[in-house]
Parts: structure tokens; C-alpha cells; sequence
């Protein structure tokens, strides 16, 4: 790939990458999120098209503009979430749009030899007469692979395989990736855990920003630089300036002993009036859930949450929106936000009941005059209170999310991922308000993915790794390099 | 644009009512005027009174992005339970009136409140448990009635069932006759109206169709919402089996059991209810009953062919719906 630009809608998600794969060798791409790896593999794939550049395979320039022609190509794509038909057996995955026939029926036999073949290519056992809903994880992504395979892919691309792994089970996708050099295949591998590289990766590539950072032989690459290469150095002025805590500031949150199946693991901290706790970490580490299980959107197995000292009663929202709990979530439009109603429905629908006549009919007059005042106060964008929410951008649908919120009188905000996908002008809004919440004595805890952000808006740093709070740092000890080597498992 | 959706919602009603004109100004040409006679009009509210007090209880479900299938067997067992219910106590008049609603409504709201546990707490398709409940509620219809119908024994119900509301006004003002069964439609449109677009708990059916996952973030109960509305549109087949029941001084357990279910489906959906749920009134479900209702009554004045009948009708649905997406598409291009 030679020089490849892409660029979205306000943003530009990569400027002139070059990236070269050799047949037998193992690429490792590694960056932060947002770093632009998932869309250089997505045009690969030809499942996005790049605005400038080109692709060569083989020494021939060639144009990828779907994935059906990229798998003609010989290029495999292997995502994080599978592509499988859950209710089909592995071989009839494996075959799945290319199945052999005979008389117009498909052939069953063939079918077999084929996924015993490619199986067998890969050295993984896989029972063959059962649906692959009823396989590991790890088995399906060896069916994953196998179905590339089985589609003569000599470049396959594997968006972080060993995310949903057991250390078990990764080794059996290491033996995989061998293999596969082995057999001359050329192998993409993305990852964010640091301690991967050394046993699978020939060369690594880092990105950030959208661009290639550094290319070296893996064997001269050594973590720390590799780390440094990841986080670079970052210009972070947008972010308002953020209030000392005072040193006598009472507890406000209280978090001990939060559990829930793996993914939360006995979580404890607390967070001070007027503090900003940032939860930095991988995609995948917990963060989110952790968050759930404190507004109550999970019900945790252990652990309690107790607000000025009094408990939230575990595992219903209704119950933790009383006690004052605001959770703003990472996906509005799927969990935020109903966007066929109007701005006022949406602002008032966690606090209807203060809306209320006579203990029957929504007051709309009412209703109106307290969403007009959240517009105001916010610096809505919209034409009035009952424009749809469908209609609004990104960064003004986030700011309706945060009246709902602002309506009650919440004493502790979780934000999840507060500025994904707005524009910086609305960043530095939502910056301002979360600081004025802190400053009327709001306990505020941020999920974000963003280094920068966590590192200019929080007062304290909490660093989740498989669903533990692995490291704490204060604002003065935190660096993005110390953060990222406890999130990627380079430190502990 | 304040409000560009408003706006649209009344190009859709002016677009449907200027569709209704054209066809009631054919019509009754064809008809040679017997169409636009006030008693006409009179017998086609009275027909669709029925199939429009289902297709509100219907809307409510749907609004939530759910069906409910079980709605004419509904009407045939609270028809039957209601009939023997008043043969059995002693009352009379307007307690016995009152008595025999009460149980008939009763018995729909059991039976919703069966059709949403599976829903609410297995997260089971309503589809299956609400087919489930059609079988169940005719056959314990059949059982209840063996068989046959419950004629009643006491006349108290003539006049819900065939009477006139008001009569003595509306004969002195030369005015048609307006049935009670009218009456009752036009409450029950009233309170399913206000409820649905004025109270908590309209917003949060609303909520629930919009968008299930942020309403329960929001604090929602969706479970004892889901449960209401089931609930309400078995109130709705108990209120349509008493009425029927007065209507033909007996219960049956025949009684609603053929396309009563698939009318008021499409009553909702002509109606401009969405079956992806979170957009839909129960004021649009009344105008695709009427639509239906007076398609029905001018293919009978101008003598079509009964089985053709049936074929125009589901095209008219089909046309009807097909004519909502293309001005959806349109609006927002």
C-alpha cells in the first residue's frame, strides 16, 4: 500500500500511509485507538475506499473497491467480531457462499474435505458436527481462519485476535500464525498487548494520528520505544484549565468490592467532591462495565456503591437515578438518546415525574419552559424544543444526552467516552461543564480511550486492565507512557 | 422550520383525508347520493366501532414494537365468560351492566397480563405467546360455552348493545340516531388518546418503541410498561366482547374468530402506526378504521362482488402503506 489517504466527515482518519508485507512474514500494527489501524485494514479489505493511494499485490497495482473483489484478491480479513452464522456447523461456515455442488445440490462430502483440509493447514481440531455457537471462542476464530483459508487468502488481515482469548487458546492461534508464515502467507496482525510482540512479530509498524510513526525489525524495537513511539508527544491545549481539589473535600462516591462474572473484578475507589477521576485502558478492559455496574444498568454479583456514606440499593437504574446517579453513555444513539422524539421529550424523560399534573397529564407547558432553559444553558443547537433528536449533529444530540442528566439533581456523573465522535469545538463545551459540575460538588468519573483527554481532565488516574483497576496515578505522577505500559501489560 | 414533523404528520392526515373525499365524492355519485345520507354515515361508524376499539388497544402494542395476535379470540371469551357471568348473578339494570363489563374487561386484562410475562421476563417474541393465547382463550370459549352460544336471560342489554344514545335530542333535532356502541368508541378513543400522548406513561410506550435500551437507561420500568400494554389491549377485546354480547343478547365463542384479528392490524398500520414501533396515535388508528369501514360500505352500495371485495381491500391496504413509505422517502430527502 502506497501512500494512502482517507478522510472523514471533520476528520482525517490517515495521510500518506505506506505499508509493505512480505509472503512469510508476520506484520505487527500497533497504535492507540483512533490511531487509524482499523481503517487501513477496512480499505484492504475494500470495505471502505481510500481517497488517494494505491494498493499493489504482487507487484501489480490493483483496485479493491469491495470485499467480494479483495477476496478474489487473496486478501482475508478476520474482525473482531466474527463473521460466522452461529446455527451452521464449522464446515458449512468454512464453505459459506462457495459451497462445492454436484447436480445442483451441494456436496456435503467436499464440503468436509475441504474444512478438514484448510484445518488441518492451520494444525487446530475443531469438531465438525456440531454449530459453531456451541465452539469457544477460540475454536471459532480458528473456523474464522480457516474460512479465509478456504478462500486461498495468501494476506490475511487479524484485527486483535487474541482480544476475547484465553491464554489457552492463544496459543493455539500462535501455532496458527506460524503456520501460516510458514506456508508463505503474508500475515497483518493488530494488537494492543505488548507482550505478543516479541513471540509472533518479524516487523512492527506503529501508527498514530492517521500516520505511520516507525517500521523496524521487531528484534530492534524494543517495547519502551515502541510505547514512546505510540503515545508521541501531543499538543493539549484545548483543555480548560483544571481546579485543585480541595484537600478537605469529603467522599462522595464510594465503590468497594464491585464484581460481576469476569469482566468486573472486585473494583474498588472512591471519588471526593469536585473530583474528576479519569478510567483510562484498552478497548475491552472493563471500563464500561464497570461503569454500568455502578449506575445499576448491570446487576453486579458483589460489592456495594454508597453515595455520602448511603448505599444505592445494587441493580436497579430507577433506584441509582433516585440516589443520584447521572450515566452518561458511550453509545447515545443506541443507549442515549430516542431519536425519533423531540429535544424535550428526550430531556425529560429520566425525570418525567416532575413534570406531572395532578398526578396524571405531562404538563407540556411546563415541560417546554425547563428544556428552553437546558438549551440555553447548554448552548443547544437546535431550531427549538421540538426539533427530533434524529435531526441534530453528533456533538448537540451528546449535549441533549447531558440535559437529561443535568435535569435532576445528580451528585455523581459517570461519563462513557463523553466526546467520541464531536467535533473540538463541542469537546471544549462538554470539558467546561464537566468542570463547572465539579465545582458545585459534583463527584464526576470519565471513561475515556482518549490519552489526552484523561490526562488534562482528571484528577486522578485509574488504569483498567482485564476488568481490575490495575495502577492508580495522581496528575502529577501520570504520563501516557506510564499509562499505556500498565494498560497493554508491559508493566504492571 | 419549528417543526418540520408536525407539519408532516398534517400533510399525512390532509393527504388522507383529500384520499377519503375523492373516494366518498365517487361513491356517492355512483350510489346515486344514498351514500352521503346522514343514516349511512351513522351505520358505517357503527360497523367500524368494533374493529376500532380492537385497533386501539392494538396501537398501544404495537407503539412498543410489539403484536398482539390473541385480540378476536379475546372478544369470543370475554363475550362468553360476561354472558354467563350475568345469567348466573342476581342483579339487574345498571348494576348488572356495570357488573358484567367490569368481568368482561377483567378477563381481557388476565389475559394480556398472561400474553406479556413470557415477553417481559423470558424476552420472548410476543408473536408466538399472543398466537398462543388466540388458541387458548377460543378454546376455553368453547369449552365455557360448549360449544355453543350463551343467549342471555335478561334484556337489561338492549340498549348498549342495539339502543340510541340520546335519543329524544337527537330526534328532536331531526338527527339520525347515534348507537351507543358509537358512544363507546368515542370514549374509549378519547381516554386511549389522552393516555397515549398526554401522561407518563404514553411517553414511555413511546420511549419503549423509540428505542427499548435508552428508556431503561433513563430509569424506566419496561417491564411493568410492556406488561400495561398487553394489559390494555385485552381490555380493549373485553370491551369489544361486551359489547358484541349486548349486541347479540348471547356470548359465542364464534364470535370475532375470522379476519377481526388482521383488520385491526391493519386499521393501526393504514393508520400510520409504525410495526418497528415508537411512532404511531391512536387518532390515526380511528381514520384506518374508518377507511376500511368505508371501503367496506361502498363496495356493498355499489354492488361489488363480495369476493372481489376482499381483493380491493387488501390492495387498498397495500396501496395505503406503500403510499406512506414513498411520502416518508420523499420528506426525508
Amino acid at each position: 500500500m502506497r501512500g494512502v489517504g482517507k478522510s472523514f466527515p471533520g476528520v482525517r482518519a490517515l495521510s500518506d500511509v505506506s505499508l509493505t508485507l512480505r509472503a512469510g512474514e508476520v506484520l505487527v500494527l500497533v497504535g492507540e485507538n483512533g490511531a487509524g489501524k482499523s481503517t487501513l485494514m477496512k480499505i484492504l479489505a475494500g470495505a471502505v475506499q481510500a481517497d488517494e493511494g494505491e494498493i499493489l499485490i504482487d507487484g501489480a497495482r490493483v483496485r479493491i473497491d469491495s470485499p467480494q473483489e479483495a477476496q478474489r484478491r487473496g486478501i482475508g480479513m478476520i474482525y473482531q467480531e466474527f463473521t460466522l452464522v452461529p446455527q451452521l456447523s464449522p464446515p458449512a461456515n468454512i464453505s459459506l457462499g462457495h459451497e462445492p455442488t454436484k447436480a445442483g445440490l451441494i456436496d456435503s462430502g467436499a464440503v468436509e474435505a475441504r474444512a478438514k483440509q484448510v484445518l488441518a493447514e492451520l494444525g487446530a481440531e475443531v469438531p465438525f458436527d456440531v454449530p459453531v455457537s456451541r465452539l469457544s471462542v477460540g475454536q471459532q476464530q480458528l473456523v474464522e481462519i480457516a474460512k479465509a483459508l478456504a478462500m486461498s487468502a495468501r494476506i490475511i488481515v487479524m484485527d486483535e485476535p487474541s482480544a476475547a482469548l484465553a491464554d489457552r487458546e492463544i496459543e493455539g492461534l500462535f501455532a496458527a500464525v506460524a503456520r501460516l508464515r510458514a506456508a508463505g502467507a503474508g500475515v497483518i496482525y493488530i494488537s494492543h498487548r505488548m507482550e505478543e510482540l516479541s513471540r509472533i512479530a518479524d516487523r512492527v509498524m506503529v501508527m498514530r494520528d492517521g500516520r505511520v510513526v516507525e517500521t523496524r525489525d521487531a528484534r530492534d524495537f524494543p517495547v519502551e520505544e515502541i510505547i514512546a513511539a505510540m503515545v508521541g508527544r501531543r499538543l493539549d491545549a484545548h483543555f480548560p484549565p483544571l481546579p485543585e481539589l480541595r484537600p478537605d473535600a469529603p467522599v462522595r462516591l464510594d465503590v468497594s468490592g464491585l464484581s460481576r462474572d469476569d469482566t468486573v473484578c472486585d473494583v474498588s475507589f472512591s471519588v471526593r467532591q469536585g473530583e474528576i477521576v479519569g478510567l483510562a485502558g484498552l478497548i475491552g478492559a472493563g471500563r464500561t462495565e464497570i461503569v454500568r455496574a455502578v449506575a445499576g444498568a448491570d446487576v453486579p454479583e458483589r460489592g456495594e456503591v454508597r453515595i455520602d456514606g448511603e448505599p444505592v440499593p445494587a441493580g436497579r437504574i430507577g433506584d441509582a437515578i433516585a440516589a443520584g446517579i447521572a450515566f452518561i453513555t458511550e453509545d447515545r444513539k443506541a443507549q442515549g438518546l430516542v431519536l425519533g422524539m423531540t429535544v424535550r421529550e428526550n430531556v425529560t424523560l429520566a425525570h418525567l415525574d416532575e413534570f406531572v399534573d395532578r398526578d396524571l397529564l405531562v404538563d407540556l407547558t411546563r415541560e417546554r419552559a425547563a428544556t428552553q432553559r437546558m438549551i440555553g444553558e447548554l448552548q443547544i443547537k437546535t431550531p427549538g424544543t421540538e426539533q427530533l433528536v434524529r435531526n441534530l449533529s453528533g456533538g448537540t444530540q451528546q449535549k441533549v444526552v447531558l440535559a437529561k442528566w443535568l435535569l435532576g439533581n445528580a451528585r455523581v456523573f459517570l461519563f462513557d467516552e463523553p466526546t467520541r465522535g464531536i467535533d473540538v469545538g463541542a469537546k471544549t463545551e462538554i470539558y467546561k461543564l464537566m468542570l463547572e459540575l465539579a465545582a458545585r460538588g459534583a463527584a464526576i468519573v470519565m471513561v475515556s480511550s482518549e490519552l489526552p483527554e484523561v490526562l488534562g481532565m482528571s484528577h486522578r488516574i485509574l488504569v483498567v486492565r482485564n476488568g481490575r483497576i490495575a495502577a492508580e496515578f495522581s496528575r502529577a505522577e501520570a504520563s501516557p507512557d506510564r499509562i499505556v505500559a500498565v494498560a497493554t501489560g508491559a508493566a504492571a | 422550520m419549528k417543526n418540520g414533523d408536525r407539519r408532516a404528520y398534517w400533510l399525512r392526515i390532509a393527504a388522507a383525508g383529500a384520499f377519503v373525499l375523492v373516494l366518498v365524492a365517487v361513491v356517492d355519485v355512483a350510489s346515486r347520493g344514498s351514500f352521503l345520507e346522514p343514516s349511512n354515515i351513522v351505520r358505517v361508524l357503527r360497523q367500524i366501532t368494533y374493529n376500532c376499539i380492537l385497533g386501539v388497544g392494538q396501537t398501544f402494542v404495537i407503539v412498543t414494537a410489539g403484536i398482539d395476535l390473541s385480540v378476536g379470540s379475546l372478544v369470543a371469551l370475554t363475550g362468553v365468560v360476561a354472558a354467563l357471568f350475568a345469567n348466573a348473578v342476581h342483579l339487574s339494570g345498571f348494576a348488572l351492566i356495570a357488573a358484567t363489563l367490569i368481568v368482561a374487561v377483567a378477563v381481557g386484562c388476565a389475559a394480556g397480563f398472561v400474553n406479556a410475562v413470557p415477553v417481559v421476563k423470558l424476552n420472548l417474541p410476543p408473536f408466538i405467546t399472543t398466537l398462543a393465547m388466540l388458541e387458548m382463550a377460543v378454546g376455553a370459549a368453547f369449552i365455557l360455552s360448549h360449544g355453543r352460544p350463551v343467549a342471555l336471560q335478561s334484556a337489561d342489554f338492549q340498549n348498549t348493545g342495539i339502543g340510541s344514545f340520546m335519543g329524544g335530542v337527537t330526534t328532536a333535532l331531526h338527527l339520525p340516531n347515534i348507537p351507543v356502541p358509537v358512544v363507546w368508541m368515542i370514549a374509549v378513543i378519547v381516554g386511549a388518546s389522552v393516555l397515549l400522548t398526554r401522561t407518563r406513561f404514553g411517553r414511555y410506550v413511546f420511549a419503549i418503541g423509540g428505542n427499548e435500551e435508552a428508556a431503561r437507561l433513563a430509569g424506566i420500568n419496561v417491564a411493568r410498561v410492556k406488561t400495561a400494554v398487553y394489559m390494555i389491549s385485552g381490555a380493549c377485546a373485553g370491551i369489544v366482547g361486551f359489547l358484541y354480547m349486548a349486541l347479540f343478547s348471547s356470548g359465542s365463542p364464534q364470535t370475532a374468530t375470522g379476519d377481526e384479528l388482521l383488520e385491526s392490524i391493519a386499521a393501526v398500520v393504514v393508520g400510520g402506526t409504525s410495526l418497528m414501533g415508537g411512532r404511531g396515535s391512536v387518532i390515526g388508528t380511528f381514520f384506518g378504521a374508518l377507511l376500511i369501514g368505508v371501503l367496506y360500505n361502498a363496495m356493498n352500495l355499489l354492488n361489488v362482488d363480495s369476493y372481489l371485495q376482499k381483493v380491493l381491500l387488501g390492495a387498498v391496504i397495500l396501496l395505503a402503506v406503500v403510499l406512506d413509505e414513498l411520502r416518508k422517502r420523499y420528506l426525508s430527502r
